[in-house]
């Protein structure tokens, strides 16, 4: 069989790709549309470095098909700052030095802001169990709770 | 590899009997994407169910009992407002698999079909009583979900044979379920034992029970003799340890890196008594 073509929404953008059926959507992510955030830490679902949410729901985008995102809303990391202005949670992740390589950052951020949205008032555990499909090897994920702890209490009082 | 989305279940059946080679269908896809990316099942036919109606749905029946449709999502399940108080063990087993992320493309029939003798969600279903609407070429059939696995990685489902609907019975009362497991680690990690208790009582005294044990033999086990162990008992320690001899008598596990064949033994005894009280008190109404 050849390529199939594929039509879906990218961080509000309609875009089309042409894929093999068994390139994930990290993969045309990555290498099809250039949208380099999502990372491939394990390629198996265990690390959440190429964490996105498709129709609004935190998945790995590795363990995903790049057929299955006809027609769906993909939301990745280069669609949370506005423009030039980044997002309370990427000024925080600064503010705290919640990252060291960055490799996991960007899964972190999807993972994070998809909990703010379910769930604006979180407690330090329930954000803890929400990322704890997000591996970090360097930080020991302390100053990454914080800042997401503190992002949504400055959230809160911004709404 | 030749990828399909069909629009129903007749015609997946269909695509799937006239398949050859390796044919596997794709619900949420975090064991077949796995496995398909480490090589080891390159499917030649992949048929993805999503695209058929209702595959979402998950859907109170007028007698009580609940359909799920297949690619129903663990935080589907979670997430709704009343199937957890129906059956807080068969949400809480599927709960406990993988991530957050994993939790947003993972299913129920993928979690049995993938024949893992591990998987969390399957003796919580067991005891629960579930079973699945399966669509093939000649037709549908209802099977009991303790029928479907046959070994590790391997279901009775035959060529061209697919689930199509999880059917969970009506809560009833004075019942409750419970799902428990021992992991080395405190959360995302493959069962060393799990157990799904079910339980309704007359009074103090257990009418029905239902004990399924996981990750103890080459398929999860419906195991009557736990069932007997407690039936016509008000759980007292005499029937609790009944229980618990029995768990381990019905155990038949492998020995590997994650736990003995004694270790694993014991902790099934450990465990049923656990999830016995929780299912217990549950189905007195009390939060457990």
């Amino acid at each position: 069989m050849s390529k199939l073509h594929v039509s879906t929404t990218v961080n509000g953008d309609a875009v089309e790709y042409l894929c093999d059926p068994r390139e994930t959507l990290l993969d045309c992510l990555r290498d099809k549309l250039n949208l380099t955030g999502a990372k491939e830490g394990c390629g198996t679902g265990d690390c959440g470095a190429c964490s996105v949410t498709v129709d609004g729901r935190l998945v790995c985008s590795c363990l995903m098909l790049g057929v299955e995102a006809e027609g769906k809303q993909i939301a990745t990391v280069e669609g949370i700052a506005e423009g030039d202005v980044l997002h309370p949670l990427q000024q925080k992740m600064i503010e705290y030095a919640a990252l060291q390589c960055g490799i996991c950052t960007p899964g972190i951020l999807v993972a994070a802001k998809s909990l703010l949205e379910k769930n604006p008032n979180p407690t330090e555990e329930e954000t803890r169990y929400w990322l704890a499909g997000n591996l970090c090897r360097c930080t020991g994920y302390d100053k990454i709770i914080r800042a997401v702890m503190d992002t949504a209490a400055e959230l809160r009082e911004a709404s | 590899m030749n990828y399909h989305s069909p629009a129903s279940f007749a015609e997946a059946s269909a695509l799937a009997a006239n398949a050859t080679g390796i044919t596997r269908f794709l619900a949420g896809g975090t064991d077949v994407l796995v496995q398909l990316r480490s090589e080891l099942v390159t499917p030649d036919t992949l048929i993805d169910i999503k695209k058929i109606n209702g595959v979402h749905d998950i859907t109170r029946n007028a007698d009580g009992s609940w359909t799920l449709g297949v690619a129903t999502t663990g935080a589907e399940m979670s997430e709704h407002p009343e199937l957890g108080k129906d059956w807080p063990g068969v949400v809480e087993a599927m709960d406990l698999i993988g991530s957050t992320q994993v939790q947003g493309r993972a299913t129920l029939t993928g979690n049995l079909c993938n024949g893992s003798p591990a998987a969390d969600s399957v003796p919580a279903m067991v005891a629960a009583g579930v079973t699945v609407t399966v669509t093939g070429p000649d037709g549908m059939r209802e099977v009991a979900v303790e029928d479907i696995p046959t070994g590790p990685g391997k279901t009775s489902l035959t060529k061209g044979e697919v689930v199509s609907a999880v059917n969970i019975p009506a809560r009833g009362d004075n019942a409750g379920d419970a799902y428990l497991r021992f992991i080395p680690r405190t959360e995302m990690d493959i069962a060393v034992v799990g157990v799904g208790v079910d339980l309704r009582l007359d009074g103090d005294t257990i009418t029905e029970a239902r004990v399924a044990l996981g990750a103890v033999a080459p398929t999860v086990l419906l195991v009557e003799d736990c069932a007997k162990a407690i039936l016509g008992s008000t759980l007292d320690d005499a029937a609790l340890d009944a229980l618990a001899a029995a768990a381990s008598a019905a155990c038949n596990p492998i020995d590997d890196k994650r736990g003995t064949i004694e270790f694993r033994t014991e902790v099934a005894g450990v465990l049923a008594k656990r999830a016995a009280k929780i299912a217990y008190a549950r189905a007195k109404g009390e939060n457990a």
